[in-house]
């Protein structure tokens, strides 16, 4: 049922890039994103392939999860696909009426698919091998310069935290309101917009007040162990960069480095 | 008339790496009438167990049958087996909804389509079952009560479905020793009135051992033990501390006294029982020690 399913779309794993420090992370993905945008010749694709495929490879992550990254977006590909294909002025191969494909068209077009393609596996290879806990403290860290500027890095990396803490249990929460409803004859699945959206009353009334009872229970922990924001706040696990991170950030520095070259100087 | 699983198991996030089996392949038979006792160790896969009975969970394997129903099926005949089996979750006043008391109680009934004027009675009763005045609580919001009131309120909305099979899940935690002996002895006269089946989860041995004519023990996913409570108290005490369960105190007061020589008799049900046993036991002894 509703606890089925997965919080966000961590996938555990005990890789290289799991154990990447996820500042490391999160600057990399960051770095090679930029760096797809430079690839413009075929080998200059051909490295940014095998550079995903190579990551693919070490986050010994099932290959099935590629697709799955891809499907929510596929409609973006799609689309894509078409307007550069049909809109693009050039060589006729085809036409259909006042449709027509251009060979510039299909050339522009996988170009860029090829790049939401692999801007897309690329960053859920992120969000695969981190887990949502790990990169809330990576971001933190991240913000951290930006706090002089005023942005609160600490309570945005909080209330995060706290967010992605209890979606599990108010899923739960859920499950066990809706299966208690369902118990007394509750139906939550069929009828008329009209009559479902009704029939959502006896879960959501229940779910709101357990949730406010929650919010103001962990406020009054909070406080009760002198809970006050980040202001000289030490941490248990702090975040370290090793030679792993090392080695990761040379990678992807080097790539970037080599798609630069090949689209300004060759 | 009786509720059969066989050969039914369930494993919860099936092809996640989360996946975990809750319960292992089981068979067994609840029969009409009976009150039955089921404890376990936290995590044992009672929870799994009693939502399997009536079709709250599917299982992943094997069929749960109801009176003959398959309640895995989504036919017509599956959905109104819902109302033969009630089911109480533990702290069910988490599940109030309603603006007043008596419309609360009511959602079950009204659900299963009875007309106003079977409604209104089956309030009644159900209110009168749990010890709730109608007059002053009816038109009251069951937000406004105290937990133990809306522990009753909520009883009471899966009593008034009138159910055949009745499933407790720990319904007395957190309760006062009153609010606990007036829950217990409405469904009690209610098992012995209207030959209901119960099924009650709970970690108190006492209540078990005072109510329950059969006891299942679970530990990790399997029914380790199936019998009459005292039996399994008596005889089966080290399975039981191995499956992280206790006997009840009275009964463990008694064995510790057996065990230093007293010749009593520890297949007692209440604390009265308890201190007739040792009377006995002192008055037949030829001197006292």
């Amino acid at each position: 049922m509703l606890t089925d399913i997965t919080l966000g779309q961590y996938f555990p794993g005990n890789s290289f890039l799991h154990h990447l420090d996820p500042r490391a992370k999160i600057i990399g993905t960051m770095m090679f994103i930029v760096a797809i945008f430079f690839a413009d010749s075929l080998l200059a694709y051909s490295i940014v392939t095998a550079f995903v495929v190579l990551n693919f490879i070490i986050s010994r992550l099932p290959a099935k999860l590629i697709l799955k990254s891809l499907r929510p977006l596929w409609i973006i590909i799609v689309f894509t696909m078409g307007v550069h294909i049909f809109t693009t002025p050039g060589d006729v191969v085809w036409q259909y009426g006042i449709l027509h494909v251009t060979r510039e068209g299909i050339y522009q077009g996988s170009r860029m698919t090829g790049r939401l393609i692999y801007l897309i596996v690329f960053s859920s290879l992120l969000t695969y091998t981190t887990s949502p806990i790990v990169l809330t403290d990576g971001i933190e860290h991240l913000l951290n310069p930006f706090r002089r500027i005023g942005v609160p890095a600490h309570e945005l990396a909080m209330m995060m935290t706290i967010a992605l803490r209890f979606i599990p249990t108010l899923l739960e929460e859920t499950d066990r309101i809706m299966k208690a409803q369902t118990a007394r004859g509750a139906n939550f699945t069929s009828g008329s917009l009209w009559q479902r959206g009704k029939n959502m009353i006896p879960l959501l009334v229940p779910l709101f007040v357990s949730a406010f009872r929650r919010a103001d229970d962990l406020a009054t922990a909070m406080e009760a162990r002198c809970y006050r924001g980040g202001e000289g706040r030490t941490r248990m696990n702090e975040l370290s960069y090793t030679y792993r991170d090392g080695i990761a950030m040379t990678a992807v520095l080097l790539v970037t480095v080599v798609l630069a070259t090949l689209r300004w100087l060759v | 008339m009786s509720i059969r699983l066989e050969q039914v198991m369930y494993t919860y996030g099936m092809g996640t790496p989360f996946e975990k089996t809750a319960l292992n392949e089981t068979n067994i038979e609840i029969h009409e009438g009976e009150f039955i006792g089921i404890i376990g160790h936290t995590g044992s896969g009672k929870s799994t167990f009693v939502q399997l009975l009536n079709g709250l969970l599917h299982p992943t394997q094997g069929t749960v049958t109801v009176d003959g129903i398959d309640v895995g099926l989504k036919t017509k005949a599956a959905m109104d087996m819902r109302h033969k089996v009630g089911m109480v979750f533990q702290y069910p006043e988490y599940q109030l909804f309603e603006e007043t008391i008596a419309r609360d109680i009511a959602f079950g009934p009204r659900n299963f389509g009875l007309s106003e004027a079977e409604i209104d009675e089956r309030v009644r009763e159900a209110m009168d079952f749990v010890g709730l005045d109608y007059q002053t609580y009816a038109e009251r919001s069951p937000f406004r009560l105290s937990g133990g009131q809306m522990r009753r309120v909520a009883i009471a909305g899966v009593i008034a479905i009138h159910p055949e099979y009745l499933i407790l899940d720990e319904p007395s935690a957190g309760l006062d020793p009153a609010g606990r002996r007036e829950i217990f002895s409405g469904i009690q006269r209610w098992h012995e009135e209207k030959n209901i089946t119960v099924i009650l989860v709970s970690h108190n041995m006492e209540d078990i051992s005072r109510m329950a004519g059969r006891l299942i023990v679970l530990s990790q996913g399997d029914i380790i033990l199936d019998g009459e409570p005292l039996d399994i108290f008596s005889t089966q005490q080290e399975t039981l501390r191995s499956a992280g369960v206790a006997v009840p105190p009275v009964t463990e007061v008694l064995q510790y006294l057996q065990a230093r020589g007293f010749h009593l008799n520890d297949r007692v049900h209440t604390m009265d029982e308890a201190i007739s046993s040792l009377y006995h036991c002192l008055r037949g002894m030829p001197h006292a020690h």
